[in-house]
């Protein structure tokens, strides 16, 4: 017996793969319906619908991204500390000091990307009508997606918290100032009014709530950090797991009738 | 130039001379495809010849230390900066996709579109060597939006042609190309194999792009200190576009939710049950036509115009221009309000005396405002049930009253966009309503 056939024979082995090696047919379908990360596939597929040329395969590269966020964020954690004293200085330790020092370059464009290859899956799925019937439901699904990863991206764009960081999240959230009845300088905002009590101020509107204090600061740092590190990759690992299995149970990649 | 670095002909020649060879290799790879593949030796000798070994040679001039002659004409580029703006910018970008769309047959020809791409990839490189064009596009966060462009470019170039190779075959009776591969393979090994090498590579990506390329980090966040462009985070720029045409109550907060509702609704809305799994153009033409428009123009040039060629004071600036802080624009621009009350009655615009109380000052708004109210409402109110008995006379009887009221509304919204635009740009035209009292300025 080889080396090889005495491992994949041995009862750990075993204990861990429940199926022998893929070699055949057979095999090659057992290995899809017990394997855990295999089962999210189906066991055949039509050929169209893993055609390159089809899917672009935006919605995988989508995924892949985010699981490469999720594993460079969590070691990026390991360096850095989201309050006013620190935030700055460990960025430039990640730069200057830190072995392995292209960690926050891989976490910053794998962002960008898959901003960009999430807008490129909601155009070949528009552009395929694969959001008709019966996909509707998980069209719906993706667009939300599509805000929790904008949402992401700009959580995480503040936490540098360098001058392009304040600055841009400043402009965003100036934007909320503005809603209509929840913000401070928002037309209708004076309906939100109970006798001579303003209820929206600027300690109490929309834009407070978004960044905690009256102007981009540590409260701000904390929640988008907290944001940004559980509350929105929450959200999203729940949303993937009702997206990929809505893509089963409605008949898997979408094609001709 | 402005206080450009001195030695920047000589910082670009690494990247540029790499840039070309790379650009030479693609041609080679093109053209060996060309040959062994589909046995078309005579144009893929026209490939290595004509961009291949054009490439190798600008490459070589790159290398040697010529990047100054790899330039555009300054002639060429005080034009293009001096008859740029927002307006040209729209319009022709507004152009380039009609175009395209209309000659689609055309473009979509495998031999047009890699002309095409080759074109703009060396134009990309002429350009590069302009320091003012190479500071805004070399600039760590808009690196990626570079790609964008390309990406997007690609792909559209590929979705309509499988969609003209559909349309043929379906006005011949026959079913679409993607029918044809109908037959069932396993997904070990087919489809999971395919998944590793494209992690592979992605990973490969993703690391040369972070070996090869900082991540930014400006000096330490100050309150005080306000950078001038300030910007959002680029996917965002769109909607910081759309603040010199509205307010942010709605270019922050409505346009953009709208934006998501309208996205969300499409499939309840579109009744059209063909096209499902397939490229098409001929089968869904109108869902087709305004989900490009509301992507690619509405979306994605305006993140382009905010990106590149919006600088200090948001102010508009060439691709060749520098971002001059002291540039000034001559802002009159002028509110319905005054145009009927000033310049039509020559009156003043209706004001309140001071003393009086809630009810009369809202009497006196509304009368100053009265005009823009109208518009409003006939926009908004009357032409929806218009058009229902014009132009969306069959919508209407498939979709019944709800879901043609929320088409027609959303549709409405997004179209409010550029007519504020055109509005604009013809009559300097500020609000249609200005109500500063209620911060309600539309
Ligand atoms: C975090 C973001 C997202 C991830 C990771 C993701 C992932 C995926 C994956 C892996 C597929 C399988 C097919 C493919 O790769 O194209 C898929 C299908 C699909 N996605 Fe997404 N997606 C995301 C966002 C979106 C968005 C923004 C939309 C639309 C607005 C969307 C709508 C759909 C639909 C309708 C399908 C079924 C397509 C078909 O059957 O052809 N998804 N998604």
């Amino acid at each position: 017996m080889s080396l090889g056939e005495t491992i994949r024979n041995s009862q750990v082995w075993k204990s861990i793969f429940r199926h022998p090696m893929p070699l055949d047919r057979r095999n090659r379908i057992v290995v899809m319906l017990t394997n855990f990360f295999l089962h999210l596939h189906p066991v055949s597929i039509k050929k169209q619908g893993i055609a390159l040329s089809y899917t672009w395969c935006m919605g995988g590269v989508t995924f892949f991204l985010f699981l490469v966020e999720t594993v460079t964020g969590v070691l990026l954690m390991f360096y850095y500390r989201p309050t006013l004293e620190w935030a700055y200085h460990d960025i430039l330790d990640l730069r200057d000091v830190t072995s392995l020092g292209i960690l926050r370059e891989l976490h910053r464009w794998g962002a960008h990307a898959m901003v960009i290859t999430v807008w490129l899956h909601m155009y070949r799925v528009f552009l395929t009508g694969s959001y008709k019937p019966p996909r509707e439901f998980n069209w719906v699904v993706g667009v939300i997606l599509l805000l929790l990863t904008l949402l992401l991206s700009f959580s995480g764009y503040l936490l540098p918290f360098d001058q392009l960081a304040i600055w841009a999240i400043t402009v965003g959230s100036n934007m909320a100032r503005a809603s209509p009845i929840l913000g401070y300088e928002g037309p209708f905002q004076q309906l939100l009014q109970i006798g001579d009590i303003d209820m929206i101020t600027d300690t109490s509107d929309a834009r407070f709530v978004t960044i905690g204090e009256r102007n981009v600061g540590e409260m701000t740092l904390n929640r988008f950090y907290v944001l940004h590190c559980i509350g929105l990759p929450l959200a999203v690992t729940l949303l993937l797991a009702i997206h990929f299995w809505r893509v089963r149970k409605d008949g898997g990649i979408s094609g001709p009738l | 130039m402005h206080g450009h670095d001195p030695h920047f002909y000589e910082s670009i020649q690494g990247f540029l001379g790499s840039y070309y060879l790379v650009l030479s290799i693609m041609n080679a790879v093109a053209a060996l495809y060309l040959w062994r593949r589909l046995g078309r030796w005579l144009e893929a000798a026209l490939l290595v010849v004509l961009f291949g070994g054009g490439f190798v040679v600008l490459s070589g001039i790159a290398y040697g230390g010529g990047t100054r002659v790899l330039g555009l004409p300054q002639s060429f580029k005080d034009f293009v900066n001096a008859n740029t703006g927002p307006v040209i910018y729209t319009l022709g970008t507004t152009a380039v996709l009609v175009i395209f769309f209309v000659f689609r047959r055309f473009f979509t020809k495998p031999a047009v579109a890699w002309v095409s791409l080759n074109l703009a990839l060396l134009f990309m490189g002429l350009s590069m060597t302009d320091p003012n064009f190479s500071l805004i596009v070399t600039k760590p966060d808009n690196v990626p939006i570079v790609g964008l462009i390309f990406l997007l470019g690609f792909f559209t170039w590929l979705a309509t042609y499988k969609a003209v190779l559909n349309d043929d075959r379906l006005a011949q009776g026959l079913p679409p190309l993607e029918k044809e591969d109908s037959e069932k393979v396993l997904v070990w090994p087919d489809l999971v194999y395919t998944e590793l090498i494209c992690m592979i590579a992605l990973t490969a990506l993703l690391l040369v792009w972070a070996i090869g390329l900082k991540a930014p980090l400006e000096a330490p966040a100050s309150s005080v200190k306000t950078p001038n462009p300030s910007k959002a985070p680029w996917y965002f720029l769109g909607l910081q576009e759309m603040l010199v045409y509205y307010d942010p109550w709605m270019a922050g907060v409505v346009l953009p939710s709208l934006v998501l509702v309208g996205l969300m609704a499409i499939p309840f809305l579109d009744f059209n049950k063909k096209g499902n799994g397939y490229y098409t153009i001929a089968e869904r033409p109108f869902g087709y036509i305004i989900f490009q428009l509301g992507f690619l123009e509405l979306w994605i040039t305006l993140i382009i115009l905010g990106t590149f060629l919006r600088g200090p004071n948001w102010n508009f600036f060439g691709p060749y221009e520098y971002w001059d802080p002291h540039k000034v624009l001559a802002l009159n621009n002028k509110d319905l309000s005054q145009f009927f009350w000033v310049d039509l009655l020559d009156s003043g615009l209706p004001k309140a005396p001071s003393d009086s109380g809630t009810l009369v000052q809202l009497g006196y708004i509304l009368k100053r405002e009265c005009v823009g109210f109208v518009g409003l409402a006939v926009y908004f109110v009357l032409l929806p049930p218009i058009l229902a008995m014009t132009v969306f006379r069959k919508f209407f009887a498939r979709m019944g009253f709800i879901r043609y009221m929320l088409m027609s509304n959303l549709l409405l919204f997004m179209a409010a966009l550029p007519l504020k635009m055109v509005l604009r740009w013809v009559f300097n035209l500020k609000y249609i309503v200005h109500i500063d009292e209620y911060f309600l300025n539309f």
